[in-house]
């Protein structure tokens, strides 16, 4: 390294090294010689230098090949000295200093034809297969995978004994082992034992990889290939079918949380509540207009705004909801299908309310940056939008849990519901328990109202698009029953999206809506129904 | 027996709902026809369509009480029904266009084309045959509420788990008659009709046509139902509704109740949709939007369940509300129906025409469901157990 070192510094003294320019071409090792060579060489000598050059392992004539390949390199005619040329400027090829010419510069563009572009690449791959940068070495072996040649095995056997990155060794495993199947020398027990490596290392162009090698592959290794891709398909089917999972249990985390709200006023208290689904889009306009006002007075709180909206959608939507239990609903007990077009009516009129104060158009909650992008695990790619999403509906679905089962007002919600007049007896507040019910079922359906602005727009009809679907995943799983809910909208949600990639996304939907018909059918009350006296009316 | 029946059927109220709409059907016709435009009691052609439409409502609401209001099925797909029927005649009409069409193609409707369909679907064949259709317009909607009563009622699906898949039904439909591939229009669905039975559609006599025919069908659906409600089949219907199990112990095969009245409703509904269509011009997938079945049941509600002559009130008042609401102040209409949603289930569990026989006075027998006031609810929730229904939460015990 250090004679190379002198050697660049010479080349300071050009005016020199051009006059010895003939003689330098046989020392090898003489690289701003040869670099200078190339000005004047025919094709066929520009081969020659850029083997040359290759062999001398030096990173420095990297940014030289790199110019002579895309066409940057040229030479002045006046003075001879090559130089690269980027926009207005011109560089030495091997300092990467800027170079003046003079006005009586005459560039002429070094010619390459492509069979010498092929050689610069593997010669630069060889070049970077050695190099102190371990992202520079990856990319070396990609590319020896993207145009594997037998001449460079010797290189890459060496960059891979002295290899010490697990990636990259396997990046260039992976190059040996196509390059050997592609070598017509190597033999059949080699090409064999390639296939494997070949099938675990190159990621999601193996497929490609081997289905153009089997091909041209020998008699005798079409076995070993064929039965790698059908390993490699089988994989892929499990990875879109787990990247369907995902997106199942995505979708059926929004469904839990529009539905369990529901789950508590229809299964704890046996009101069948239409205006649910406005309590959701109630819940996506606090939303929005909590961030309007963090906007316009707090802008550094403005990636918080979503955190701040969740317990302001709680208290509203919760505070209308005891507000409409105490004003309307308590008069109508007793009889579920007069609540149904109660608070259908209460629906309409929310609807409406907003429509007049908002306007009919869709409203806009941005996402705050830590909701914003994606991330790989394994084969999946998941935004990280529904991946907190599916975090919060497991977490308010927990904390409901432990609100039903583990407090004295969920204590109060079961005794009441279970037996009113015993409870009533025992001292409880039946009617403020009522109100407390339908007020956490309200809240949560405000919540649920915050999740939903970061996949859906925020319009008057929200609510409209999720009550069905949240009363189908209630009936599904079963009335009363918060586990019921969470195993309906997983299963509703999975369903559907298994269905999607054959049926489509509408007639995928009216096929679970007739399942859940026929469902129906067979369990009148759901999944995990009530059993006993109490469930015959 | 049939005699037996209508004589049952015939009962003075029953005669006098259909000796009304016997005399609308003969003069409003003469109204528009006989006495000039600008005269005093002329009815314009566009009010004779628009009460048409009315009369086309109030035979789907009847048929909802039908099941709703005698036979205790809270049905939130009966738009299902009524659209279906409604298709039917669209069909029909769809291939009297013939080739005026923009497209000028005589065998295909203009979406057939504009999809660059090659022949008509086998599903289309025979709908240019008048009677087939209108056997389509009883049969389709009979045939769906046959299959899915006949289902539903024999696993004892009941009270809001029915209404609830109901509604499922009608949002399913919804969903697949908005595919254009469905080959029934999509989105736009059936419209631009021409003909009927060889006469135009737009035209003022057969705009009176249809509107006789709508209230005389109107007339005819009374008294059918009067006959069943008067039968000691619907006795058993109201036995259903108060009591069902009840009912089940003594020996009666509910399931098959049910699904008669059901089924006999859908047909209904049916025909109601086959008149509504002609009449207003277009029939679309917006008529199976859940929405408006939950609509009818205000309808049913507002009017008084559990009587024939209260769901046709219910239908013509509301629509006329409605009309009346949506010309001069748009904006207040669903506040409107809200409220009447919110009013009629607080303050008129009989409806108007419940209200009506309270301030007269006449206190008879009672055909509704007992009265649950106000005062009642707040009772039972001051620690009376309120519910006769299932209201368990899990009843795992809190370790």
């Amino acid at each position: 390294m250090t004679t190379l070192r002198a050697l660049r510094l010479v080349l300071l003294a050009l005016p020199f090294l051009l006059i010895s320019m003939q003689t330098a071409r046989a020392q090898e090792a003489d690289i701003p010689a040869l670099i200078q060579a190339m000005g004047e060489a025919n094709l066929r000598e520009l081969g020659q230098i850029v083997t040359d050059l290759a062999s001398t392992g030096d990173a420095a004539i990297v940014p030289a090949l790199q110019a002579l390949a895309d066409g940057n390199l040229y030479q002045d005619d006046s003075s001879g000295a090559v130089v690269i040329q980027r926009g207005a400027s011109h560089l030495d090829p091997l300092t990467g200093e800027a170079v003046d010419l003079g006005s009586d510069a005459d560039l002429s563009r070094i010619r390459v034809n492509n069979s010498l572009r092929r050689d610069i690449a593997s010669a630069l791959a060889g070049m970077t297969l050695m190099s102190d940068n371990p992202g520079t070495r990856l990319r070396a072996a990609n590319g020896f995978l993207a145009s594997p040649d037998p001449a460079n095995m010797p290189l890459l056997d060496e960059a891979i004994a002295v290899e010490t990155n697990a990636e990259v060794l396997r990046a260039m495993q992976t190059a040996r082992a196509l390059t050997i199947l592609r070598d017509d020398d190597a033999g059949i027990e080699d090409k064999i034992a390639a296939v494997p490596l070949i099938a675990s290392g190159a990621g999601r162009g193996a497929i490609t990889i081997l289905t153009s090698a089997l091909n041209t592959a020998p008699e005798e290794v079409r076995p070993a290939i064929q039965s790698a891709l059908s390993g490699l398909e089988q994989e892929r089917a499990v990875w879109g079918a787990l990247q369907n999972v995902w997106f199942g249990i995505s979708l059926g985390s929004v469904l839990l949380l529009a539905a369990i709200g529901l789950a508590i006023t229809f299964g704890v208290m046996g009101v069948i509540n239409m205006a649910h689904g406005e309590m959701v889009m109630l819940g996506a306009y606090t939303t929005f207009i909590v961030q309007l006002t963090i906007r316009q007075n707090f802008p550094g709180l403005l990636d918080y705004s979503l955190l701040i909206a969740l317990p302001a959608a709680f208290f509203v939507t919760g505070a209308i909801g005891i507000g409409i239990e105490r004003g309307i609903i308590r008069w109508l007990y007793g009889r579920p299908l007069e609540t149904l077009l109660a608070t259908w009516g209460i629906s309409l009129i929310l609807q409406q309310s907003v429509r007049s104060i908002f306007g009919p158009t869709n409203q806009m909650v941005i996402a705050p940056s830590w909701m914003s992008g994606s991330f790989e695990f394994y084969g999946l790619s998941i935004t990280y939008g529904r991946f907190w999403i599916v975090i919060f509906a497991a977490i308010v679905f927990a904390l409901l849990l432990v609100v039903l089962n583990r407090t004295a007002l969920g204590l109060q919600m079961r005794a009441v519901t279970q037996n009113r007049r015993m409870a009533s007896s025992m001292g409880i507040r039946t009617p403020f328990v009522d109100a407390m019910t339908f007020g956490l079922g309200s809240g949560i359906a405000g919540l649920a109202g915050v999740a939903l602005t970061q996949i859906d727009n925020i319009s008057p009809n929200l609510g409209q698009n999720y009550i069905i679907d949240s009363f189908m995943v209630v009936v599904f799983g079963g009335v009363g029953n918060l586990w019921g809910t969470l195993v309906g909208a997983l299963t509703l949600g999975v369903a559907n999206k298994f269905l999607e990639p054959y049926a489509g996304a509408v007639l995928g939907k009216i096929l679970i809506l007739v399942l859940i018909i026929l469902f129906i059918q067979r369990r009148p009350r759901g999944l995990f129904a009530l059993k006993g006296r109490a469930v015959e009316q | 027996m049939l005699t037996q029946a209508l004589f049952r059927a015939l009962d003075k109220k029953a005669i006098w709902v259909i000796a009304i709409f016997l005399a609308v059907a003969i003069l409003v016709p003469m109204a528009n026809l006989l006495i000039p435009p600008g005269q005093f009691g002329h009815v314009p052609t566009y009010l004779v369509s628009l009460m048409g439409k009315y009369l086309a409502y109030a035979i789907l609401a009847l048929a909802l009480d039908l099941v709703w209001g005698y036979c205790g099925i809270l049905s939130l797909g009966h738009g299902a029904f009524f659209a279906l029927g409604g298709y039917a005649m669209g069909m029909y009409l769809m291939r009297q266009i013939g080739s005026r069409g923009v497209y000028g193609n005589p065998n295909l409707p203009d979406f057939m084309v504009f999809l660059n369909w090659r022949e008509l679907p086998w599903y289309w064949q025979g709908f240019d045959n008048f009677w087939f259709a209108m056997a389509m317009v009883v049969f389709v909607p009979g045939l769906l509420a046959f299959i899915f009563g006949f289902f539903a009622f024999r696993s004892r699906v009941t009270g809001v788990y029915l209404s609830i898949i109901t509604q499922a039904m009608t949002f399913a439909l919804l969903l697949a008659f908005f595919r254009n591939d469905m080959g029934f229009g999509g989105n736009n669905g059936l419209t631009d009709f021409k003909d009927i039975l060889g006469v135009p559609v737009q035209a003022q006599t057969t705009r009176v046509t249809l509107f006789a025919a709508t209230a005389i069908t109107l007339a005819l659906s009374v008294l059918v139902c009067s006959a069943i409600v008067n039968s000691k089949l619907g006795k058993v219907m109201v036995a259903v509704r108060d009591a069902e199990s009840r009912t089940r112990f003594l020996g009666y095969r509910v399931e098959y109740v049910k699904l008669f009245a059901f089924t006999v409703s859908a047909i209904m509904a049916g025909i109601a949709g086959a008149l509504y269509v002609p009449q207003v011009g277009i029939i679309n997938p917006g008529e199976f939007d859940p929405a408006n079945s939950i609509e009818v049941v205000i309808w049913t509600a507002v009017g008084g369940r559990g009587t024939l002559i209260g769901p046709i009130i219910g239908a013509i008042v509301v629509n006329l509300g409605k009309s009346w609401f949506t010309t001069t102040l748009p904006e207040l209409w669903l506040f409107a129906l809200g409220a009447l949603f919110v009013f009629s289930t607080l303050f008129l569990p009989k409806g108007i025409v419940g209200l009506w026989k309270q301030l007269l006075g006449r206190r008879r027998k009672p055909v509704d469901p007992p009265p649950s006031t106000p005062q009642q609810s707040a009772d039972m929730e001051k620690g009376e157990d309120p519910a006769t229904f299932d209201t368990g939460i899990q009843t795992r015990p809190a370790e």
